[in-house]
């Protein structure tokens, strides 16, 4: 049904830690540089906007991404697909899930337990809604911000790769690491609870 | 295909990620079954709000800056790209043939060519399923206030019953990236979709009629206002209802 994922080289090794680039300055050296500048650069502020959604602080996000780059043109070697913007993101969210969040002012609470939750709760029951409340108000960019940034850590992480970073299915699966269908079904929650979000936020007082 | 299926798989046909099969499965479900259509829409008009909002952020130039000077200096060598390039310009049949698959390219993403594109799938949109009205009604005056605090103009609504063309109400829809009003209209069988949006003021062009996909569309604009009425019927009766809107707008608008 939906198509198979593809796989751009994920099993990046950077955890097994090993000597960075000798900086010899050797043709090879700056090729690969200029290589990786020209293919990653023109994804900072992709990246930069997912590390601020995963982190919801500024400048963690920054020192996230530079980190991310760092480790990227070290491994740049291991990069086997034609699409860069899949493994950078992976790298980024390992950051922003590992170490980094460890010692990261904000605490994330990082679900681990599977996806069992994902799958056993029903989504949202809507009531048969009337036309005037099936329309959906415009909010502005930061009132958007703030109801994706309040989703609970998987589901905010989906949505804001697929509508934000606007990676396909398959993408996500990979940087995520979990099947297309876990994708989907994490989607549909992220936007049945955004969803609800929204249509509170009219109740607010503003 | 049962609703607790088509919960989950309206994302997938949302996003773009159904085969043709099952995407035609999921179409036919939500056809004749108003709870689940209802969804559907929601999380269109959400998804939609979400890529209008422009959610993207900027990283700091002072994180680009760190970023590059982390990388070594590029050396000012560009050979292997000049090659490329040569090649390229001594022109092989593939790079022939690649110049003209970039003319079509080019051709295809005409901002024109691409709002009337838009035009023609938000009125095919509004033909199936339930969703040709937000608000019903042959009413003018329960109309246009339903449009107030939804978009950032007041388009407007006038009743041409009398003149053949039945008001069937109201609705919001999504064209080159704006929400805008659609008016919807009835001739006989046939629905006209008269879509209201923010005109350029700069570019005020004359009314034009064209066709696309085998819909008339006729597109005018006024007091700063842009009109695209759509439908199947002729070009004539497309005419005369684009005619009569204005007139009787006109009129509205001068008492």
């Amino acid at each position: 049904m939906l198509d198979r994922p593809r796989r751009h080289g994920l099993a990046v090794a950077w955890k097994a830690g090993g000597g960075i680039m000798a900086g010899d300055g050797s043709d090879a050296h700056q090729d690969k540089a200029r290589r990786f500048r020209d293919a990653a650069l023109p994804h900072l502020n992709d990246a930069y906007t997912l590390a601020r959604f995963l982190l919801r602080d500024a400048a963690d996000a920054e020192d996230a991404v530079q980190e991310c780059y760092l480790r990227a043109l070290r491994y740049f070697d291991t990069f086997r697909g034609t699409d860069i913007k899949p493994w950078l993101f992976a790298i980024l969210r390992n950051i922003c899930r590992g170490e980094f969040a460890r010692r990261s002012r904000v605490t994330l609470a990082i679900d681990d337990t599977t996806d069992d939750a994902d799958d056993a709760a029903p989504l949202w029951q809507e009531e048969q809604a009337s036309p005037e409340t099936e329309m959906v108000r415009q909010w502005d960019a930061e009132t958007i911000r703030r109801l994706v940034a309040e989703l609970p850590d998987p589901f905010r992480e989906a949505i804001v790769l697929r509508e934000i970073n606007d990676l396909s299915y398959s993408e996500i699966a990979d940087v995520v690491g979990v099947p297309i269908g876990t994708v989907m079904s994490r989607l549909a929650r992220a936007r049945s609870m955004l969803r609800k979000a929204w249509i509170a936020e009219e109740g607010l007082p503003t | 295909m049962s609703c607790a299926e088509t919960e989950i798989l309206l994302h997938a046909l949302l996003d773009g990620e159904l085969d043709v099969g099952h995407a035609r499965d999921v179409e036919t479900h939500l056809q004749g079954c108003p709870r689940c259509a209802a969804q559907f829409r929601a999380h269109r008009e959400m998804q939609q709000a979400m890529s209008a909002a422009q959610l993207r952020y900027t990283a700091p130039m002072s994180l680009r800056r760190r970023i590059e000077m982390t990388l070594p200096s590029a050396p000012q060598r560009t050979s292997s790209r000049r090659s490329v390039l040569k090649g390229f310009v001594m022109g092989t049949a593939l790079s022939t043939a690649m110049a003209a698959s970039l003319v079509i390219a080019v051709i295809r993403t005409d901002p024109d060519q691409r709002v009337l594109g838009d035009v023609v799938s938000a009125h095919v949109r509004s033909l199936q399923g339930d969703h040709l009205t937000d608000v019903q009604t042959s009413d003018q005056h329960t109309v246009k206030p339903w449009f107030n605090g939804k978009l950032d103009i007041a388009p407007p609504v006038v009743d041409l019953t009398a003149q053949g063309f039945t008001l069937l109400g109201g609705r919001l829809d999504y064209i080159d990236g704006k929400t805008v009003a659609s008016i919807v209209y009835r001739r006989r069988t046939h629905v006209i979709n008269l879509f209201v949006t923010q005109g350029a003021v700069s570019e005020a062009q004359g009314a034009r009629l064209e066709t696309m996909q085998g819909f008339n569309i006729r597109r005018w604009s006024a007091q700063g206002l842009e009109f695209f009425a759509i439908s199947d019927i002729n070009a004539d009766e497309l005419q005369e209802f684009a005619d009569k809107f204005e007139a009787a707008f006109h009129s509205s608008s001068e008492t």
